[in-house]
This record gives C-alpha cells, sequence and structure tokens, in this order.
C-alpha cells in the first residue's frame, strides 16, 4: 500500500513541475512587458524602466528567473496584487473558503440527490422514472449553467422573490470571519437572522453549481449499480432471503460505489470551472470571480498565482481520489 | 474472394447482401430515438445555419430604436414583425439567434476539425514513438486536464487577447488532451494487432502504418469524441462570451447574447430565455447523437 502511495505521489511531480512553468511562462507569454502593462496607458520613462527590470530580475536569463521564481513559491511569496498591492496568497485565502463552501454545498446537492435517483433508478430499470431521470439527466449535463443561473434567478428571485439575487448575506448583517464558512459564522455570531439569510443566498448558487455533478452522479450510480446488480453474489444475497432493502442498500450499493466515489473526486476540476460561471453570476465573493477580474484588469501577478494555486489544488484533490481508489479497490494496487 | 466471409451476416435478419459497416452501425443508430432526434435537430441547425440571410427576418444588427425591448409576439405587446422579440437596443432576437447558429456550428466545426487533428497526430505519435517523446506528449496532456477545462480556456485568452478566433484556440487546445489520449489508447491497442505487424513486413513505413494502416480502425471511439466534442466547444465558447472573452459585441454569439442580460431578468425575460435554450437545444442534440454513436458503434469496438 505503501509503494502504492509513494508511486503515485511521484507521478504526480512532473504535473506539479509542469504547472510551475505554466505559471511562469504564464506572465511573459501576454503580449508587452509586464512592467509596462503595469504601468498601461500613462507609460513609464525608460531608464525607470530598466531600473524596475532589474528590481525585479526580469534582465536575468529566463532559467535565473525560474530558479528565481521557484524560490519565492516555496517561500509562499506569489507576489503583490496590482490593484489592491495585497500579497496574493493573502487575498486566495480570504476568499477561498467562500468558494469552498459553494462547491461543497454543490456535492452535496449532487450526491444527496444523485445518489438515491440513481440506485432508484437501477433498480426499476426501464420504468417511466428511469426514462424520466436519465432524459433530465442528459438535460442536467448539457445545460448552459451560467444561463440556468440567469432563469432561476428570474424565476425565484424576481418572479417569485423567495430568494435575493447575490452576495452572500443580505447587507444588514455583519459577521466576522472566523472559519470564512458562512453558514457556520453566522452561526456562531448573535446576529438573529444571519443564519437564514446565508442559508437563502447559497441555495440557488449551489443548485445552479451542482446541477452538471448531480447529473454526472445520479448517471454513475444507475450504471455502476445495474452492473453490480448482475453480479452472483447479489443472486446469493437474494437466494439467502435477505430483504431487498439489504440486498440493494449493503450488498449492492457498497460495491456499486467504489466507480461513484471517483467520479465524485474527478468533478472537483469541473466544479472549480463551473465556480467561475456561478460565482460571476451570482456576484459570489470567491476565487474564481476573483480570477476573473484579476483578468479584466489585467492583475497578472494575481492570475499567476491564482492559477498555480488552484491547479495544485486539483492536483492534489485527483491524487487524493487516486490513493483512496486504491485502497477501495486492492485490485488496481499493482 | 468471398464476400460473405468479409462480413458475418447478423442471423435475426437474413438480407442476400452482406451489410457493409457503415449500414451496420446506421441499422443500430437509427433503433435510438433520442439520437435520431438529435441528428434531426442538428441538420435543421445546419441548414438554418447555411440559409441564415434567407431566413432572418432582419439584420442581426440593424438596431431598431423605435422597438426596445419589444415582447414576443405571443405576449402584450408583441408584433409579427419582431416574432421572439428586441433587445436592449432593438436588434430582433430571431434573427440573432439564427445567426448565431451559423457560429456556433463553425466554432463547433473549427474546434473539433483542430483538436482532432492535432490530438490524432500527438496521440498516434506517442503511441508510435514511445520512450521519452510519449512521456513527454502525455506528461503534457496529464497537466492540462490538471487545469479546470474553463480556467485553462481562460488562461489562454487572457494570453491572446479576448475575441472569437482566440476563443476557438483556446477551446481547441483544451479539448487536445481528450482527443490525445484516446487517439494513443486505441493505436496502441491496434498496434498489436497481426494486421499491423504484417503490413510492417510488408514494408509499410511509418507514416503509412500510423494514417493509413493503424488510423482507420481507430476511428470508431474518436468519431464519438468529436461528436461530443461539438458540444463540449458551444458550450465552452458560449461560456467565454458570456464571460465577455470571447465573441465581441455586436456579434451575435448566443454566449454573448447572455453577457450582461442578468440586467434584464426583471424586465424581459425573453431577452435572457431564447438564447440560453438555443445552447442548451443544441448541445442536448449533440450529446444525444454521440450517445447513439457510441451505442451503435460500441459492439464493433468489442468484437
Amino acid at each position: 500500500m505503501l509503494r502504492f502511495i509513494l508511486t503515485r505521489i511521484s507521478l504526480v511531480v512532473p504535473t506539479f513541475i509542469g504547472i510551475l512553468l505554466l505559471s511562469f511562462m504564464l506572465i511573459r507569454l501576454v503580449p508587452g512587458d509586464p512592467i509596462e502593462v503595469r504601468f498601461g496607458e500613462r507609460g513609464i520613462a525608460p531608464e525607470r524602466l530598466a531600473q524596475l527590470r532589474a528590481e525585479m530580475g526580469l534582465d536575468q536569463p529566463l532559467y535565473v528567473q525560474f530558479l528565481d521564481y521557484l524560490g519565492h513559491v516555496a517561500r509562499g511569496d506569489l507576489g503583490v496584487s496590482i490593484s489592491t498591492k495585497n500579497p496574493v496568497l493573502t487575498e486566495f485565502l480570504a476568499l477561498f473558503p467562500a468558494t469552498v463552501e459553494l462547491g461543497l454545498c454543490a456535492m452535496i446537492f449532487a450526491i444527496v440527490f444523485g445518489l438515491p435517483a440513481g440506485v432508484f433508478a437501477a433498480v426499476k430499470r426501464g420504468s417511466v422514472f428511469d426514462h424520466a431521470l436519465m432524459s433530465t439527466s442528459l438535460t442536467g449535463f448539457s445545460m448552459p449553467i451560467f444561463w440556468w443561473g440567469l432563469l432561476l434567478i428570474l424565476l425565484f428571485s424576481v418572479q417569485l422573490g423567495w430568494t435575493p439575487v447575490s452576495g452572500r448575506l443580505a447587507a444588514l448583517y455583519y459577521i466576522e470571519p472566523t472559519t470564512g464558512f458562512m453558514l457556520i459564522d453566522s452561526l456562531l455570531s448573535d446576529e438573529k437572522g444571519a443564519f437564514l439569510s446565508a442559508l437563502r443566498h447559497l441555495i440557488l448558487p449551489t443548485v445552479v453549481l451542482g446541477t452538471i455533478p448531480l447529473a454526472v452522479v445520479a448517471r454513475m450510480t444507475r450504471s455502476s449499480m445495474l452492473e453490480v446488480l448482475n453480479e452472483d453474489y447479489i443472486r446469493t444475497a437474494r437466494a439467502k432471503g435477505l430483504s431487498s432493502f439489504r440486498v440493494i442498500g449493503i450488498h449492492g450499493l457498497r460495491n456499486a460505489m467504489i466507480p461513484v466515489v471517483t467520479v465524485i473526486g474527478l468533478q472537483v476540476g469541473s466544479l472549480l470551472g463551473g465556480a467561475i460561471l456561478t460565482e460571476s453570476i451570482f456576484a459570489w465573493p470567491g476565487v474564481a470571480s476573483w480570477l476573473i477580474e484579476a483578468i479584466n484588469r489585467r492583475d497578472y501577478p494575481v492570475l499567476q498565482g491564482g492559477v498555480l494555486l488552484v491547479a495544485s489544488l486539483v492536483m492534489l484533490v485527483n491524487l487524493a481520489v487516486d490513493v483512496l481508489y486504491g485502497m477501495l479497490n486492492p485490485r488496481i494496487r499493482r | 474472394m468471398s464476400e460473405a466471409a468479409a462480413t458475418p451476416t447478423p442471423q435475426t435478419e437474413p438480407v442476400s447482401a452482406p451489410l457493409t459497416p457503415a449500414r451496420e452501425v446506421w441499422l443500430h443508430f437509427r433503433q435510438n430515438k433520442g439520437a435520431m432526434i438529435g441528428m434531426y435537430f442538428i441538420i435543421a441547425l445546419v441548414i438554418v445555419a447555411i440559409l441564415a440571410d434567407l431566413l432572418a427576418p432582419h439584420s442581426p444588427i440593424v438596431q431598431y430604436r423605435e422597438a426596445l425591448l419589444v415582447p414576443p409576439v405571443f405576449q402584450d405587446g408583441g408584433s409579427w414583425r419582431f416574432i421572439l422579440g428586441t433587445d436592449d437596443i432593438g436588434r430582433d432576437i430571431l434573427s440573432r439567434l439564427i445567426h448565431g447558429a451559423r457560429l456556433s456550428i463553425i466554432i463547433g466545426f473549427i474546434v473539433v476539425f483542430l483538436s482532432l487533428g492535432f490530438g490524432v497526430v500527438l496521440g498516434l505519435s506517442a503511441a508510435f514513438a514511445r520512450g521519452t517523446v510519449e512521456i513527454l506528449i502525455m506528461r503534457l496532456m496529464d497537466i492540462m486536464l490538471a487545469l479546470p477545462s474553463l480556467l485553462l480556456a481562460i488562461v489562454i485568452v487572457a494570453i491572446l487577447g479576448p475575441g472569437l478566433f482566440n476563443a476557438m484556440i483556446a477551446v481547441s487546445i483544451v479539448s487536445l488532451p481528450h482527443f490525445t489520449r484516446l487517439a494513443r489508447a486505441s493505436a496502441m491497442s491496434e498496434l498489436t494487432r497481426e494486421y499491423v505487424s504484417s503490413a510492417r513486413i510488408a514494408g509499410a513505413g511509418t507514416l503509412r502504418l500510423m494514417f493509413r494502416t493503424v488510423l482507420p480502425n481507430c476511428m470508431a471511439p474518436l468519431i464519438v469524441q468529436a461528436t461530443l466534442g461539438f458540444s463540449n466547444a458551444i458550450l465552452d465558447a458560449a461560456a467565454l462570451g458570456f464571460l465577455g472573452l470571447g465573441a465581441q459585441p455586436p456579434t451575435p454569439e448566443w454566449g454573448t447574447m447572455l453577457a450582461g442580460s442578468l440586467q434584464y431578468v426583471q424586465r424581459a425575460w425573453w431577452v435572457v430565455t431564447f438564447p440560453g435554450l438555443a445552447i442548451l437545444l443544441t448541445v442536448l442534440a449533440f450529446n444525444l447523437m454521440g450517445d447513439g454513436l457510441r451505442d451503435a458503434l460500441d459492439p464493433k469496438l468489442k468484437r
């Protein structure tokens, strides 16, 4: 097992180096000199430009610059945002909990609804419910989620007035961030009604971001369950006279979960992609909308640091899923 | 040469002439209702895209200043002049959708053409060259897969600058790893077959082996991936357009039409609803057809 984990980790190293290279090159591939870009329209005197270039080490050969960059990254120094002058890492850490909260809720939403629906469709294969679920999930899978968000706002916020349109909390509350998760922080505070407000703000973004994972989880659970239900041990369990709840719930589901867990883990990457769209629709103050703003403001240090952090995180989650998969399924450990 | 030996006749349906592989796939495909609906929708969409200039009642970019935010015909205040209503600066939404169909088909086609083309070359090179070349290519693909595809596309657009053409390049690059991995995997399994060895012994050069001997036998999964690639391309390009990084106004790209439409949810639901519906239906049609193709081609893959 240890050997398996070590192999997987060693496979990740080149990918990580590649991500470092990509984020390093990013700022240098952008047309124009990073310093000139920073000063933009106002322009900069040639002497001052040369001085700044020397200060930032931009006159050094590329490999020296890369080694320098690695040194900074290793010390947790990801540069300073051009527009706010705050360290990139600080800004990232302040906004990251909002994205995690949204992502976790979306994933929970997808699992809570997708798993039972998939199991039920598999058990009732060929039924009306099965067909309905399959077509709904294919529609969900094809959904342009930025439009889905607009539609839900149109229905629930504008027509029915049930949910707020944007942000994480109504403006009348102020919650000091302790954990960064608004649901927990608002519960800990003594502001009455803040928790409900946070919850109401969270519902629509959760549904929007959770739609595609929901479709994926439901489809994967159904097909994996169908496969498992044909196995000999299911027939044995039935022949032993176990209740069908036990057969399906314990013997079936436990084995059907292996590929589902993998799929859930692999959704993390696309979830972050979806978060970019969701956060920008609902003005959700998270990492993804921060990155989009950075692009619009041409704030390249933020983009560089953000890409490095997000890609590394996705990589680590994929590694964790891989290892978890190996633990659940000893057959692939070789 | 006995023809009967080349393709086994299906036992269920005795026919005089053996089925060609394409016909066999078609017979399977035809039984899938969803896939057929998807295919008809796509054919209709392509016709609309080709005849956009004839079908659209108005120009997609002309602004009718006297008719701002006119509701669609079936709602009070609507008129047959603007069947699906007008947007905030008085452009006919139906005409913009029709011209947008042309853009979406072109986007899908170019993206799939580029990513399939480069993906096949890279994948086959990796499968044939092995060693360092293979490791380099496949590691690069792994890195690209480690980033969320939309984020990678955004980063590429940030480097190249926003615009429809750059968005297409970005989406092509993002979909490249899927085609490369698929091409490599199917080429590797074909390479162990005897017909490849015999072609090699007969003196076929590497290029001929790659593209004439092996590639045609890898086409089934690649065709499926290409169909699904169409829907991804349209979806990603629309997302970039929505974020203001793809096609720029006044281009009638469906995603771009939705950018900034959030401010109209209260006053003009039609501005928000129709472009997204067009994206959803198109993507759904390609996904239905892709699924149907996969099922139809699958027995061949297993054989």
